[in-house]
This record gives C-alpha cells, structure tokens and sequence, in this order.
C-alpha cells in the first residue's frame, strides 16, 4: 500500500460515524462600496503605524513627488517593472532599469530601490498586495532592493480583508505587504529592518 | 506500534524540568517581560475588531468541517496543485519525511539549503536527518538563527528564542556567526536593531545563491492549490522567490477548503500571534511560481492517530497562533523546554501526549502541566477547548498505584455514612499525630499542599452535641 492510500484509509477510518458542522459567517463580508475620504484616511493612519512613509498627493503631483524623494535619497539606480506610468518617472532623473532581460539577484541587490504600483490595498490593516501584474513585475523586485516605493490608487484601496480576498487572482503569486520588513523576535517587540526593504514609502494618488 | 517523533527525546517528567526552570530567574524574567509585552498587544488588536467572536466561530467552524471532510480536501489539493504544474508527495511518519526531502535535495545536486521558520520540519528533526545525508540545512528566520548558532532547543512556536533576551542573543551572535558564514560585526551591540542588521548581513549573501529552500506553510487551500506562508522578516519571502527548488512540508491537517476561507484566517492568525492587525509579509504561490520547480509533502506523523479520537482531534484546529503559550501562567512560569516537545506551552501538552503516545513518563505528567484556569481557551482563535483534553488525557493515563490505593480507601469509607462517622472519630482522637507531610510514596501529594488541620470533633458530631447549637 502506497503512504498515500494508507494515509487516506487512516482518515477514513478516523471519521465513520462522525457528524459534519454548519459553517455560520456572521462576520463583516466585502463592503463592495465605493472608496471613500474616510477609508483612505484610515489606510494612510494604519500605514503609517508600521512606522513606513505615507504621502496622499493628486495624479499631477507624483512625477514632481517621486524626483524629490529619490532625489532626497541620492538614489542613482533604480528598476521599474513594465507597467508602471512611464510619466511618473519623467522628472526622475535616475537610470532606470526595467528588468528585461531579468535581473540577476546580485544585480538587484545592486540597485537603490524599486518603484511599483500594486493590485489592491487594504484600509482596515494598512496592507498593499502585488499580484505580479502591469507596474508591480515578478515577486523578487520588491524584495530584494532595500527600498520600496508603492503608488496606490483611492480606487484601489478596499476595506477589510474579506474585500481584497474577493478581488485577487489566486492562480497569480501574491505578495501581501504590511509595512516595512520587521522581526518580533528579540523579547518579542517589534524591531523594522530585517531582509525584506528596510523603508517602506507609499504614495496614495486621489 | 511505532512511536510518533516529535523532534526532541522525551526525557525526564514536567514537574521535574519545571522544578529546575523555575530557579532560573533569569529565564523567568525573559518570559514574563515578553509574554506580558504581547498579551497586551494581542488584547488591544482583538477588541479592535468588533467580528472577533463571529470570525473565531467560523474559524472553529471551517476547521472543524475541514477534518471531517479531510480525505476529500487532501485529494483535492493534490489534484490543484498537480494541475498547475507542482509535484505532491505523501509521507506516512517523520522518517519517510525525511527521506523524501533528502532525495528531493539530493536530485538537485545542491549539499545547502535554507529553510523558511516550520513547525513541520522541527517536529520531524528535518536539519538533523538532512545533516546525516551531507546536506547542510541554514534556518533563516531570526529566532531559528539564535536557537542554531546557540546549539539550543525552541522553546516557544512562534518566537523559539523567546527565552534570551538581548544581551544573550549579542553573545551568541559575537561568538557563533563566524562558524556558520559572515562574523558579527566587530562592534556589535546589544541594541534590537543593530542584531537584526547582524542577521540581515549574516544571510544575505546566503539568500542570492542558495538553489533550494525548504518551508512549511500556514495553509494549503483545497480548491486552487494555493500555499500561504506569514512571516515578518522577509527571510521568508527570500526562501519562497529566490531559489530555482522550493519544498513544502505540510500536515495534513493544514489545509483549507476554498480561497474565500482564507477572509477569515488571515484576519484570526496575525491579531493571534505577533497582536498586528496584519503580519508583514504574506506569500501566496499556486504551484510552480514563476518557473520555480515546487514539490509539496503531505506529512501525517501521528494526526490521523489524533483525528480518530473523539475528544482529542480538536487539537488539529490548531493554527500554530501560539497565543495560549502567551496567556498561560504555568508556561509563564517554565517556559517552553520543560514541556520536552516542539509543541510547548497548552496546545503543547494535548498534542504531544496524543502524537506520540502516554509510554514516557513526560509524556504522562504533560497534562497535568496546567492550573485548568481556561485562559488557554478564552484566546484560542479556532475555540480548542484545551482544558477538557487535558481533563479527559487525565483521566486516560495510568494512575501510580499509590493514588489508586488512596482513591480507593477513600471510595470504601465514603460509601457508608457510618463508615464516615467512625473514621472521623478516629481522626480527632489522633489528631495531634498526623504528620504536616504523609510519609512513603503518598508524599508526592504533599510535596506541593498542606495536609488541613483535623479538627476535635466532625461537624455531624458537634451537631449531635450541641442539637445544632441550642444546648
């Protein structure tokens, strides 16, 4: 007998008789509403709680936003994945590397930061989650550089949990983003900085 | 019977290796400052969500229709994940475990791997086994990295090292990085953020060229093949992307019906554990990601023993929170390696004993490691109620025959009033010659109460005397 037939006749044989349960959702589903003032206030404050930097600018202001804070971090170098705004980056005045041909993980490691944008955010726990799709490329460009820019849409922010569940692509790799990189390990307080970017800087475009 | 291996000996019982912890003030202090630092933060995420309690019912609920389903779900999932391109292996214990990674690594032609924080792979002694077979395993998590390089043992499910404290940890750092990869810095402090710098440089050359990366996963969803790790410091998601072989070493208890049960675990899981509304970092992959080649193992070791038991099986619900290690004073108290298991603290002292059989006296004493104050199951986010297992795990452990004996004297002079009354007389006549501890081997009930005073004369008598106080 294979382990995979005796491992099934064991679970089998555990359950004869037993009686199966009703599954009773009683708590908050999908909002399904519109994004409003208030739910982008409470994202960009639950952000800001993970001690990364929030900026809430109008569309006309990101170009101008996005040279002063590279520009403020001397960053040279930066990837951008296909997808992203190309006129968001006008001003920029950095080499821009656009991860085609990939990049080779000690040439990321190289650059000074990444800029994407992302699938869809959550107010309530202050979460952005990238499924690899247009302006966020593959899973180890925002990983690997020690700086993140994310620009998120106020259409794209949704309320809690159940709503982002609702809107994501399971068959897509997902990468849910609370936050800069961060251990509790050491007398279990929260520490920011470990092997995932160290600053987390999120630009939410009204 | 084959003995069920939970990645540590089970040596001497609870009470003893409690009796030695509890001496250790150092640890005791590690332990309170930092379970008390996350009951509050717990505290304060929970009573944030107004859902708790409907989100904790569906959790328990889901679990439960998920183990009494398991069969059809494991096949599903086998079936999701072969669909999209990932390969799924079955191991019955530890040992064919063991030997289905290594042979996997082995195919590679890779003698390194790094390994993302598992529950799974401590509880068969993965490193260990793989180490036997010329393969080097490098646990990469922050607290897996102290307990490794410190020669140690984890004594917490979601915080190993919760029993060093900073000064520890800068010790273990300045003397042990060296034989493993990058030294410490030379002047390396003791300062939170300057270990996680240590660590961060520590690994990272480690990250960018390892090719193969072992994990577990918090859950495995049924119905589209999804694996879903949480982790914080991206040592995780380091694992999960870079390295062309990913494996995934899972019990079977871990996996989830459908995508949409996941609105409830990812919101009962992070308030649980580390008390944020949302954990860091979340990877989610169906198969094999981005051109990685992905093997999942599907470990029993012992489960379906626990799921053919009645009361017992709850204990698979468990998510792995460790929220009821946090809340409870008997853990407080020890710490974790007194439990002589990978699964400390409450949940620790009902799976353990069921996973790997009553034989060893430790496994025994386990559960009686417990006040049965229920603090346990007032945080549980899928509601075990671990103190009727422990209850009931009492009661099925064989009794010393010293305690059967007492038992059964007192059942005989019980049974009868007049029995009763003539022992009680007796009891106040030699009153001034019971002991303040009872000798030989009824000692051990003494060892931790004081024997009540007999009094002159039982209450029936002074009734009997005095007609109820009126003469």
């Amino acid at each position: 007998m294979s382990s995979r037939d005796l491992i099934l006749a064991r679970v089998r044989r555990a359950l004869a008789g037993v009686p199966d349960v009703e599954i009773t959702r009683g708590y908050r589903g999908p909002a399904e509403d519109r994004p409003s003032a208030e739910r982008i206030r409470l994202f960009e404050e639950r952000v800001r709680d993970y001690r990364a930097v929030v900026h809430v600018l109008e569309e006309a202001e990101v170009a101008g936003r996005v040279a002063r804070l590279l520009g403020g971090r001397g960053a040279h170098r930066v990837v951008v994945p296909a997808g992203f705004p190309s006129g968001w980056l006008d001003a920029a005045g950095v080499e821009v590397l656009a991860d085609d041909p990939p990049l080779s993980a000690a040439e990321l490691d190289a650059v000074d930061g990444v800029l994407t944008t992302c699938a869809v955010a959550i107010a309530e726990t202050g979460t952005i989650v990238l499924d690899t799709g247009p302006g966020q490329g593959r899973r180890a460009l925002t990983l690997v550089p020690d700086y993140h820019l994310c620009v998120v849409r106020a259409a794209q922010i949704v309320a809690g949990v159940p709503d982002a569940v609702a809107r994501l692509d399971p068959k897509r790799p997902l990468t849910w983003i609370s936050g800069p990189s961060a251990t509790s390990d050491i007398e279990l307080n929260r520490v920011e900085g470990v092997h995932g970017p160290r600053s987390l800087e999120v630009l939410i475009v009204t | 019977m084959s003995v069920t291996f939970l990645g540590m000996p089970a040596t001497r019982p609870f009470p003893r290796n409690a009796a030695r912890a509890v001496r250790d003030s150092q640890l005791r202090f590690n332990l309170r400052k930092a379970t008390r630092t996350i009951r509050a933060k717990r505290a304060s995420v929970v009573a944030e969500a107004p859902d708790w309690a409907e989100l904790r019912e569906a959790g328990r609920a889901i679990k439960e229709h998920t183990l009494r389903n398991l069969d059809k779900y494991l096949v599903q999932l086998e079936e999701s994940v072969t669909a999209a391109g990932g390969h799924v292996h079955w191991a019955a214990d530890a040992a064919e475990a063991n030997r289905i990674v290594a042979d996997l690594v082995k195919a590679t032609g890779e003698t390194e791997v790094v390994k993302v924080k598992s529950m799974a792979t401590q509880e068969i002694g993965l490193n260990e086994a793989l180490l036997a077979q010329g393969i080097t395993a490098y646990e990469t998590d922050l607290a897996e990295l102290i307990v490794q390089l410190g020669d140690d043992r984890p004594s917490h499910i979601l915080v190993p090292a919760i029993h060093r404290n900073r000064a520890e940890i800068r010790e273990i750092f300045a003397e042990h990085m060296s034989g493993w990869g990058r030294p410490a810095p030379e002047d390396l402090t003791d300062d939170p953020a300057a270990l996680a710098e240590a660590a961060r440089l520590h690994l990272r050359e480690r990250f960018l060229k390892t090719k193969v990366a072992i994990s577990g996963a918090n859950f495995a969803i049924a119905e589209t093949g999804t694996m879903v790790v949480l982790e914080s410091e991206g040592n995780g998601r380091m694992c999960l992307t870079l390295p062309r072989t990913l494996i995934s070493v899972v019990g079977i208890e871990k996996v989830l019906p459908t995508w949409r049960d996941l609105e409830v675990f990812l919101q009962l899981l992070p308030r649980s554990s580390t008390g944020e509304r949302m954990n860091p970092y979340t990877s989610m992959w169906t198969g094999a990601a981005e051109g990685q080649e992905f093997h999942l193992v599907l470990l029993d070791n012992g489960r379906t023993g626990v799921l053919a038991d009645e009361v017992g099986r709850q204990a698979l619900r468990c998510i792995r929170c460790s929220a009821c290690l946090n809340v409870c004073p008997v853990y407080e108290r020890t710490g974790g390696h007194a439990y002589g298991s990978v699964y400390p603290g409450p949940i620790g002292a009902i799976l353990t004993p069921q996973l790997r059989g009553m034989g060893s006296e430790l496994d025994r004493s386990l559960p009686y490691a417990s006040s049965l104050c229920g603090a346990c199951y007032e945080v549980c986010p899928v509601a075990i109620d671990i103190p009727s297992v422990l209850v009931e795990l009492r009661a099925r452990a064989p009794h010393p025959w010293a305690e059967r004996a007492g038992m059964a004297a007192a059942g005989w002079v019980l049974e009868r009033s007049g029995r009763l009354a003539r022992m009680q007389r007796a009891g106040g006549r030699l009153r001034r010659l019971v002991p303040r501890r009872l000798p030989g081997p009824l000692g051990g009930w003494t060892d931790t109460r004081d024997l009540p005073k007999v009094p002159e004369e039982s209450f029936r008598e002074w009734w009997d005397r005095t007609d109820g106080g009126r003469r």
